[in-house]
């Protein structure tokens, strides 16, 4: 039995001049929810079409439940997978699209039950979005891949798909779900591999990276013009400082901020707001990427 | 594979598909077969590009069939058309990457279809058997044509051997529909392409040059259809239209199996 339910080493993959996905190497561990995250054209659906044998790497390897994915006959079985939307023949009903025993627990279970019967082109964009998810559970995978599930879907939908993949994950599947959408992944992910312009910047526990991120605290004075006032109190005292709107980000521990408070008071400035802020995904991703 | 077939089968039952496919070959039937009998005394002729099938010919044991093998081209451009419609829109609707997912053997994917496909095409032919026989015994009368021999061990040899060869031809013409909808991944390109090569282009070659009949590809398929042509034999046509669709299929399977799926 495997430890790894997605191994991939060197993994890349070229369309004629352009490298879609460059030499990428993670692992993701059996029994959790990992966040496949990057912006759009990043190579997350390249590198999961890859995983799945749906084209064949450039260069590379991996390896999917411990099988090599030369082999895909050899695992896929296990793997249940929504790649790049939900497909399906549109003058087929939800219901006659699944095709299998047990179809109607899964419609139930995505929240389509009633809708089972109308065809698939009758469906909104978050029925599809439901209906691709129901598709993906079938075969009852060790291994979900999916690939920007909660495209379309209203915040309740949302919340629904959240709590499937936690639901799953505590069943002991293990969830690898892709998304440009980076706060989306940091509320139910264990794990996260971060890909950018095809190449890993980050893979492993959530936690590990957040905990690599330095506090900011943010001011607001009553005076516009006294954020820069702020800004050179704080590069004075070490700290890195920049404006961002109507506030000051400072990043400091959390214990700076008292320190702050006096030297801005002692400056004639009267902050308005002071809070601590621990980064999030997005902002970390921001930061690790020098991206803005 | 089976799973295949028996998802195959889902999608070529739709009413839309199968009511509509099956109202397409017994209209061309009845109409063609109808010709034969209506037509009989036309100096136009009633056959196929102007020819005449006398009476003494559809007195013949092999009587009944006369109009059932001459639609078997059409039967063909039928089958060319769902063929060609249901292997191209896997791409165009992206279903192929769940089919390739659930089932990665991707030659079964390919046979899957075609299994189910030519039960599809079966069904089509023994309708329009059905009814191109029918509707000439009906008409026979009224076109002085004797019916005796139709029925005979002899007749009924004559009604097996039109319909394996009318299957051969569909089945070849399907096979065409499907290599076409693998090499252009679009149901519109295909059945353009397909329906325009066979009904215009092919006709304005061996107008311009009769001789080039004998290695056209669609003019060997219908000629498997009518069991022969007197310009085209039998066996000339099952061989070289055996290797047009033997070396189209092992083109595009080769291409399947290979190919990235990345739509």
């Amino acid at each position: 039995m495997p430890n790894t339910a997605i191994s991939v080493s060197d993994l890349s993959k070229k369309y004629d001049d352009r490298l879609a996905v460059s030499h990428i190497n993670f692992e993701v561990p059996l029994g959790i929810v990992c966040g496949f995250v990057g912006p759009n054209g990043s190579g997350k659906t390249t590198t999961m079409r890859m995983l799945l044998g749906l084209i064949t790497p450039t260069t590379g390897q991996g390896h999917i439940l411990g099988e090599p994915i030369e082999h895909p006959e050899k695992y896929l079985s296990r793997v249940g997978a929504m790649i790049e939307g939900p497909a399906f023949y549109p003058a087929l009903s939800g219901y006659e699209n699944l095709m299998v025993l047990a179809v109607q627990q899964l419609l139930d279970k995505v929240g389509l039950g009633d809708r089972g019967k109308s065809k698939f082109k009758t469906y909104s964009l978050g029925m599809k979005q439901r209906l691709g998810i129901a598709a993906a559970l079938l075969p009852d995978p060790k291994l979900l891949m999916l690939d920007e599930p909660t495209n379309g879907l209203d915040p309740e939908g949302i919340q629904e798909v959240r709590a499937l993949l936690r639901d799953l994950a505590n069943e002991g599947t293990t969830v690898f779900v892709s998304s440009h959408l980076l706060s989306e992944l940091e509320i139910i992910s264990d794990y996260i591999v971060m890909l950018r312009k095809g190449e890993i910047v980050f893979a492993g526990p959530i936690g590990e990276l957040m905990a690599q991120q330095q506090p900011t605290i943010i001011a607001k004075s009553l005076q516009h013009s006294d954020l820069q006032k702020i800004v050179e109190i704080a590069e004075a005292a070490g700290h890195h400082a920049v404006i961002r709107n109507d506030s000051v980000h400072v990043l400091a521990e959390m214990d700076w901020a008292p320190v702050l408070n006096k030297a801005a008071f002692d400056a004639g400035i009267t902050l308005a707001q002071l809070a601590p802020q621990l980064p999030n995904l997005e902002e970390t991703f921001f930061e690790m990427t020098g991206d803005k | 594979m089976l799973n295949v077939v028996k998802a195959e089968l889902r999608k070529l039952r739709r009413p839309t598909l199968f009511f509509g496919t099956m109202g397409a070959a017994i209209f061309f039937t009845g109409l063609i077969t109808s010709f034969i009998y209506l037509m009989i005394d036309s100096p136009q002729g009633n056959g196929d590009r102007g020819r005449s099938i006398s009476r003494e010919v559809l007195t013949l044991a092999s009587g009944s069939v006369n109009g059932f093998a001459s639609v078997g081209g059409f039967l063909g451009i039928i089958a060319l058309c769902v063929f060609a419609a249901q292997t191209a829109q896997e791409y165009t609707y992206g279903t192929l990457r769940n089919l390739l997912i659930r089932q990665p053997g991707r030659m079964k994917i390919l046979i899957g279809k075609l299994i189910s496909m030519v039960l599809f095409g079966l069904v089509m032919i023994s309708i329009a058997a059905v009814i191109s026989i029918a509707i000439s015994y009906i008409l026979a009368p009224g076109a002085n044509v004797s019916t005796d021999l139709w029925f005979t061990s002899a007749g009924l040899e004559a009604i097996f051997t039109t319909f394996v060869n009318v299957t051969i031809s569909v089945v070849a013409f399907g096979i065409v529909g499907m290599v076409l909808g693998l090499l252009l991944r679009s149901p519109i390109s295909a059945i353009s392409f397909g329906v325009l090569w066979i009904l215009i282009i092919e006709v304005l070659l061996m107008a311009v040059k009769n001789s080039l009949q004998s290695w056209l590809p669609g003019a060997q398929l219908s000629a498997i259809a009518s069991g022969g042509s007197p310009d085209l034999t039998y066996t000339h046509a099952l061989t070289v239209g055996g290797i047009y669709v033997a070396v189209g299929a092992i083109v595009a399977s080769v291409l399947f199996v290979r190919r990235d799926v990345a739509n």
